[in-house]
């Protein structure tokens, strides 16, 4: 009797849908459902089995066997982990930051009203759109000990040449210095966002006596700091990604990767190595899944520290 | 007066010098960015004695120009062009169908928990690739796909959320007017999409198309999980055998590199003011 009058009431309080929101709800699904699959299959699925075998010893050839903590276990003694990981917050926390600050430096020379943009704006973009391989095979060449341009130029200023990807304390720096070529895409972004500060909010600014300074730092930068916001986001989950352009650099033909005493030996090439020169598919599971986790708490505390984005009202 | 106006004649001065050094360090930066280029397509043309001279010579004396062609046939370079082509063409057409698709849904009908579902999805944008790889591999290994290009093209037949969101965002700016005039009329959700929608969408669909096809022509570890044979390799992997073989050829590891480097770059010049359109709509997500 209660179980019915219980029925009774949810039949009774439960918005129900009517035919045309059913019939709306069919349809709605029936548009996304390619995203329901996607989803299902190559997200939602995956992750849960790179969870479950993260427990596992799996060589691919035996089928996997539950270790239990194991993998998780090992990782805090592995040691060229810890360097991939040490490696990889470099680039996170010194990389990214001078990619960011010199493309937006780049972009407000840009948008100082200068004549022939189109031109310029193509110079720093196209950079960005060629294959990966073939600019690093470029960047290669440049930083050769022997035969390359820029150990010839400290050479013809009177310095010691510099072991550009040999010495393991100038491999990150060069890598980055070669990842600022890359990043004429954020330059574009950033540009596209100063041009649609307000005008006549500058001006106004300028007539109460803002120097060029003040303006950018009180008006400029708060006005686009949700485009800020996004590349940081977008950059910081790509940067723990980092892997093309230090692999090109400094595999070999044994396959082997990493450079001198594993100095860009990085968490996706190590990951890469574990899981498919190794073929320890479990442990390099249990590998991914502690990415997820770092890059879940990244973006968090980045979302949670984000008050310093001003969105306006119109937006 | 006199004072108000020699005021104003030293702000022009002092505009005139900050624009003049605001020229100057863009050049400078637009000549260090070209610079790479410029020294691959010169290296390029070098013969294998120029290449190690030094000091190297800024421009070689007698230009090689048959290295391209030589460059073409230490590896299948024309096999893997075709390759990455095939590859990203067929990318590019299950991206643009499903987004299109899919972003309709998300857009344009009302239904109950739409937009719920769409922040879900929309999440997997933040989803590092490396998550997913390693059961993906295993699956499409079960499946017997590893060694063809299934596994890197099918995926992105069910939607790709970045892209869903962009061009979401284009329907949504859209007036509902359109669509309520369409349905009045008797159309279909289907007709309305397709007479309605996509002709308005159409520059939208071009700048996920053109970032598709550019973000697959350039991927690397793709490719290096997946393609087992070398005959199916796409362009980058044959870089990097170019690289690991013939290590000390550089003259014509520049010149396929440049080859390489053609295809998307042209796309540029030809597509400019979409690209340009394109990053300024994907930065305007924040």
């Amino acid at each position: 009797m209660g179980w019915g009058a219980f029925l009774m009431t949810i039949a009774i309080r439960r918005p129900r849908l009517s035919k045309q929101q059913r019939r709306s709800l069919l349809i709605g699904l029936l548009f996304i459902s390619p995203a329901i699959v996607g989803f299902t299959l190559f997200n939602i699925g995956p992750i849960i089995q790179s969870l479950q075998y993260s427990f596992t010893r799996y060589n691919i050839l035996q089928p996997p066997r539950y270790v239990g903590l194991n993998n998780y276990l090992f990782l805090l003694e592995d040691r060229v982990f810890k360097i991939g990981i040490q490696n990889t917050l470099y680039m996170v926390l010194i990389g990214l930051p001078i990619h960011l600050v010199f493309n937006m430096l780049m972009a407000l020379l840009l948008n100082t009203k200068i004549k022939g943009l189109s031109i310029y704006r193509s110079i720093f973009y196209v950079p960005s759109i060629t294959p990966v391989v073939a600019s690093t095979i470029v960047w290669l060449w440049i930083f050769n000990g022997q035969f390359g341009i820029l150990n010839e130029f400290l050479r013809f200023i009177g310095l010691r040449p510099i072991g550009w990807l040999t010495d393991p304390n100038w491999v990150k720096p060069s890598l980055i210095f070669m990842g600022a070529w890359f990043g004429g895409n954020t330059i574009l972004i950033y540009l596209a966002g100063l041009q649609d500060v307000p005008h006549d909010l500058l001006e106004s600014a300028e007539l109460d006596g803002a120097n060029a300074l003040q303006k950018t730092f009180r008006i400029t930068l708060p006005m686009i700091s949700p485009v800020i916001f996004y590349t940081i986001i977008v950059n910081v989950i790509g940067y723990f990604q980092y892997f093309t352009e230090a692999w090109v650099m400094t595999s070999t033909r044994d396959g082997s990767a990493g450079g001198v005493a594993n100095s860009a030996m990085f968490y996706s090439m190590y990951l890469y190595q574990t899981a498919f020169q190794q073929f320890k598919m479990g442990y390099a599971s249990a590998q991914a899944w502690i990415l997820f986790m770092i890059v879940l708490v990244a973006t968090l505390i980045l979302f949670k520290t984000s008050r310093w984005v001003y969105y306006h009202a119109e937006e | 007066m006199a004072v108000a106006i020699s005021w104003r004649e030293n702000r022009l001065v002092q505009d005139r010098i900050k624009r003049a050094i605001a020229y100057t360090i863009v050049m400078i930066m637009a000549f260090a960015y070209i610079f790479p280029l410029y020294w691959l397509v010169v290296t390029a043309l070098k013969t294998d004695v120029e290449i190690f001279q030094q000091p190297p010579p800024i421009f070689p004396p007698d230009p090689q120009w048959q290295n391209f062609g030589a460059s073409t046939t230490y590896i299948p370079f024309w096999r893997y062009m075709w390759n990455t082509i095939a590859i990203s063409g067929l990318t590019v057409l299950g991206t643009v169908l499903s987004c299109t698709f899919i972003a309709y849904g998300f857009a344009r009908i009302q239904w109950p928990g739409r937009n719920i579902l769409f922040l879900i999805y929309l999440s997997t944008i933040m989803l590092p690739s490396q998550v997913t790889l390693i059961p993906l591999y295993l699956i499409f290994r079960d499946l017997g796909w590893v060694g063809t290009f299934l596994p890197l093209v099918v995926p992105h037949f069910f939607g790709s959320a970045l892209y869903v969101f962009l061009l979401r965002q284009f329907l949504l700016t859209i007036p509902q007017e359109l669509s309520d005039a369409a349905r009045i009329d008797g159309a279909s959700e289907l007709g309305i999409l397709w007479h309605v929608m996509i002709p308005l969408m159409r520059p939208a669909l071009a700048v996920v198309a053109l970032f598709t096809f550019v973000q697959t022509y350039r991927d690397f570890l793709g490719p290096l999980i997946y393609l087992q044979n070398q005959q199916d390799w796409t362009i980058s992997l044959g870089l990097k055998l170019f690289q690991n073989m013939y290590g000390a050829q550089w003259q014509l590891m520049m010149a396929a590199s440049t080859l390489a480097m053609l295809p998307t770059i042209a796309l540029f010049f030809f597509t400019q003011k979409t690209f340009v359109r394109g990053i300024a709509l994907t930065g305007l997500k924040g």
